[in-house]
């Protein structure tokens, strides 16, 4: 194998499993070390800086990072990095005087459709730079799904108002109430460029025989959830039935128990373990006394005297084919009817584009989809950007926040007259953490804690409105001791050959046995040769050459602790502790060339 | 040292042995000796020996005298006896232990000082009564604890880490071994684990006075340049005569050698010690031609290294004394006390 080049940001960036899997690429164990400091207004400003929206997103990310977590391939749990980051959102103080000094305005105008968190996004990271941000929104509040979609139980409202506000107060012009009715009069606006970041605003329906007459008690999830929000809604029947397997699912069916649902059940085509929803919700729907029946396919609304009466299911069961294809086939048994006075539709979601003329620039694909970038989020109109659901159909918040940051560093390109497809490198920086003889600047004894549960509000007293927010969250101590449990994979191992004297120190007290100093071969048989077989394909190996031997060193990054053991028993100071922070370049004068 | 503990986590895949145990399960207290040490090597070496050896830990004993080598007991095989004697006192501790309960594997851990100098005397006496156990020096050339003076092992003309140059003449331990009549002697080097394992596994699984001569760098006081017990100085001038592998009588012979260069010699537990020949000319089972090797080369400023002599038909103290077989803690009354029959029998023999 070949020297590990480790001079840029990308090889170290990979070993931060949860930095690297968050789609904005949050600093996660730089906030963790934070909130375990007692510094909860530093953690959360990492967070604010990168994720926008760290109170929200502490109650209700999709986590992208926990399952990528290091300490969850070795012990059974993931650092419960979501909930930390509630921490510090819940203990944090004023953070008025850290927010970004608004430059005087540049004469830009842009514009952004939607008020949700990608269009938010945008206007956080382009109004401070001094460009005039128009949000449009159709609703009197903004936050766009983080208000309507999610309930209240998951996420209080005033935790939206003040994180909302922190961007409002950014300057940007918000135009609230009004909708877009037409890309093409935005367009003849004297905009310099658009955002559109309108999510994806239409639930799928179900057409299967007796929609129509049912139709009465039979909602479509994501708009029944929005009057729910919206105090439109505030009863349901006592038997639910909610379709559909994926987080809208979740929330409707936990909803309707807040709303006079006794005899509430989740009922999916697909096996349980297919289901889209997260399983963390899964677990909440069902410690709620929520039934989840699985492989069952709704054939039909019965009725009686204009009124719904129930649902009819097909059994079915998965098949596979050669190739490995799922398909349900019915199993021939008879047909389930389940009595209910209610339906909740959440079977989906689908973009839909009323609004955006044809001919106004912006290719479709054939699913109806805008041609957009997945790197720079523009489209076919150069000045017409995406992001959030509206660009790649429904994700979650904190994709919708990458594409804010990914879209305003092209549009911040694209006004500087520079290339957009040129992305800039994240600004890194690379410290050793030594103190003294083995003292580090960071905590290096590991904790061997298991994943602490989140404290949860009594379910009599949870159920009994849908406002009781369900989550306690973590209090300072526990969350102290959660934060104890992160590995603090941002503070790399890093290897000098030239001063090693190869006394295997290091390899000896490695607790994991990740180091491993052997003659070179390919990685495919030196994945096999080390001291512990490195069989994770998706991490590396980390190679250095230049011994005095002439074999190299490998170290498996797959299992490491970060403890620095290797760094405090090496003799020669050949290893060392540094911290790694990747810090992704938002729009500002950092992204551009010139 | 360091600070904080071993973490109790391992890898995910760390293999358990046939008692259940794993590697991990082998290893002791954290080292206070200094960062880099040889002798951590060694004890890593012990544990992942110990380990392959499927030994219960409670099987074994570990008996040490005084210096850094003998602080290492602490640092391997955590669950097992121990007995840190008084400075050279070690061989006597385990005579007598051995003495009183043959049935445990005897493992003692000591130094240059502590086995060359002041306990020489016991060095010598424990190997040529056939003592059965596996003794380890520490080799490192230097009194690392009183800050690098010349030790009895340190070889003349070597050079202290102030320039000063040894004028006396060091002892080979390993010479004296096999003078002494030891009947399984190898040297190794602690930055050679390939090495040093297997050598270990063949001395504890020894029937007889097993000694094992491991060069072991002082990190702190001897791995300069005119050092002869330097990690360079060690791999520049390594002359390993042979590779062992040992077999715990299960495993077939896998590998396909060329005639003459591998012999096999079975112990008398049953295992098996497979030597492959890179010194096509040695004889491991040859005690003239090894000392006669050893001298050679040494007078040329070689390390030989490897399984340097081995008798398969080994005997032990106990053997040559005949002792009873069972160790003296499962005599009971009846067997200490035979009664006024036996006695009178034994009179009736010294008449």
């Amino acid at each position: 194998m070949k020297a590990t080049d480790i001079s840029g940001p990308d090889y170290f960036h990979k070993v931060v499993d949860c930095q690297y899997a968050c789609p904005a690429h949050t600093p996660v164990p730089e906030y963790i070390r934070q909130i375990a400091a007692g510094r909860y207004t530093d953690a959360y400003m990492i967070n604010w800086k990168s994720n926008v929206f760290p109170g929200v997103l502490g109650r209700t990310c999709d986590r992208p990072c926990e399952p990528a977590c290091r300490r969850g391939r070795v012990e059974d749990e993931p650092v419960a990095i979501c909930r930390l980051k509630r921490v510090a959102a819940d203990n944090k103080g004023d953070i008025a005087a850290l927010l970004p000094k608004l430059a005087p305005r540049n004469g830009r105008k842009i514009a952004c459709v939607g008020a949700g968190p990608a269009s938010l996004t945008v206007a956080r990271d382009l109004a401070p730079l001094g460009y005039e941000v128009h949000v449009y929104d159709g609703e009197a509040k903004a936050g766009g799904f983080i208000r309507t979609q999610i309930p209240r139980f998951r996420l209080p409202e005033e935790v939206i108002d003040e994180e909302v506000g922190y961007i409002t107060a950014l300057g940007p012009v918000m135009r609230l109430g009004e909708r877009v009715e037409s890309l093409k009069a935005l367009l003849a606006k004297d905009y310099d460029a658009i955002f559109v970041g309108c999510g994806a605003p239409r639930g799928r329906d179900l057409d299967v025989p007796g929609r129509k007459e049912g139709a009465a008690n039979i909602h479509v999830g994501i708009d029944w959830l929005a009057s729910v929000s919206f105090g439109h809604i505030e009863k349901v029947g006592k038997r639910v039935v909610v379709l559909g397997g994926g987080n809208t699912a979740m929330d409707c069916c936990r909803t309707a128990r807040r709303l006079g649902g006794q005899d509430v059940k989740v009922v999916v085509r697909s096996g349980f373990d297919e289901m889209k929803a997260s399983p963390w919700e899964k677990e909440d729907a069902m410690h709620e006394d929520i039934p989840i029946l699985n492989f069952l396919v709704p054939k039909e609304f019965t009725h009686k005297n204009g009124k719904l009466t129930g649902v009819v299911f097909e059994k079915v069961a998965p098949k596979y084919d050669d190739k490995g294809r799922r398909s349900l086939v019915p199993t021939g048994e008879p047909d389930q009817h389940i009595a209910c006075d209610d339906v909740l539709v959440a079977v989906g979601q689908e973009n839909s584009f009323p609004w955006i003329e044809r001919d106004a620039g912006i290719e479709f694909d054939k699913w109806g989809m805008p041609a957009v970038s997945a790197k720079t989020m523009q489209s076919s109109n150069p000045k017409v950007f995406f992001g959030g659901d509206a660009a790649f159909g429904p994700k979650n918040i904190i994709w919708a926040v990458a594409h804010g940051h990914d879209a305003a560093v092209s549009i911040e390109k694209f006004l500087s007259g520079e290339d957009v497809e040129d992305r800039p490198p994240p600004g890194v920086s690379v410290v050793s953490q030594k103190m003294g003889i083995h003292e580090w600047s960071y905590d290096n004894d590991i904790a061997n804690d298991q994943r602490y549960k989140v404290p949860q509000q009594e379910k009599a007293i949870a159920l009994k409105s849908v406002s009781t927010e369900v989550e306690l969250g973590f209090d300072p101590l526990l969350g102290f001791k959660e934060a104890q449990r992160c590995l603090n994979c941002d503070v790399q191992t890093v290897f000098s050959a030239p001063v090693c004297i190869e006394c295997d120190a290091c390899v000896d007290i490695c607790p994991m046995d990740c180091i491993t100093f052997t003659d070179n071969e390919d990685e495919a048989d030196l994945r096999h040769h080390l001291k512990a077989p490195a069989l994770n394909l998706t991490q590396d190996i980390y190679i250095a050459d230049g011994l005095k031997t002439g074999r190299i060193m490998a170290k498996d990054e797959d299992v490491c602790l970060h403890c620095g053991l290797c760094a405090e028993r090496c003799p020669t100071g050949a290893w060392d502790m540094q911290k790694t922070l990747i810090d992704i370049t938002h729009a500002g004068s950092a992204c551009r060339s010139k | 040292m360091t600070y904080i503990l071993k973490p109790k986590m391992h890898h995910p895949e760390l293999p358990a042995n046939a008692r259940g145990f794993t590697r991990r399960d082998y290893e002791g207290r954290v080292s206070t000796l200094c960062a880099g040490c040889g002798h951590d090597s060694i004890s890593a070496a012990i544990v992942q020996a110990a380990f392959e050896l499927d030994i219960e830990p409670h099987r074994l004993a570990k008996m040490s005298g005084i210096g850094c080598s003998s602080k290492t007991p602490d640092y391997f095989l955590g669950q097992s006896h121990g007995f840190n004697s008084v400075h050279g006192r070690m061989p006597s501790v385990l005579t007598g232990a051995n003495l009183a309960n043959r049935d445990l594997i005897y493992l003692g851990v000591s130094g240059d000082g502590d086995s060359a100098s002041i306990g020489l005397g016991q060095f010598a006496h424990s190997i040529r009564r056939g003592v059965n156990m596996c003794y380890i020096v520490e080799n490192n050339g230097v009194y690392g604890l009183t800050k690098g003076q010349f030790s009895a092992t340190s070889d003349k003309g070597s050079k202290s880490k102030k320039g000063v140059e040894n004028t006396e003449s060091g002892i080979d331990l390993v010479a004296l071994a096999l003078q002494l009549g030891a009947t399984y002697v190898g040297r190794s080097f602690s930055g050679d684990k390939a090495q040093l394992v297997p050598l270990i596994k063949g001395a504890l699984s020894h029937h007889g006075p097993a000694v094992l001569d491991v060069v072991s760098p002082c990190v702190a006081f001897n791995n300069h340049a005119g050092s002869t017990k330097s990690f360079d100085y060690v791999r520049e001038h390594n002359d390993a005569v042979n590779r062992l592998d040992v077999i715990l009588g299960r495993a077939p012979i896998t590998a396909d050698y060329a005639p003459g260069t591998v012999t096999e010699v079975i112990q008398h537990d049953g295992s098996t010690l497979r030597l492959r020949k890179l010194e096509e000319s040695y004889d491991a089972t040859n005690r003239i031609g090894a000392m006669n090797y050893l001298q050679e080369r040494h007078a040329a400023g070689e390390i030989v290294t490897g399984l340097l002599f081995v008798d398969p038909d080994a005997t032990d103290l106990h053997d040559r004394l005949g002792t009873m077989e069972r160790p003296l803690n499962t005599l009971g009354t009846k067997d200490l006390t035979p009664g006024a029959a036996a006695l009178a029998k034994i009179n009736e023999g010294l008449r």
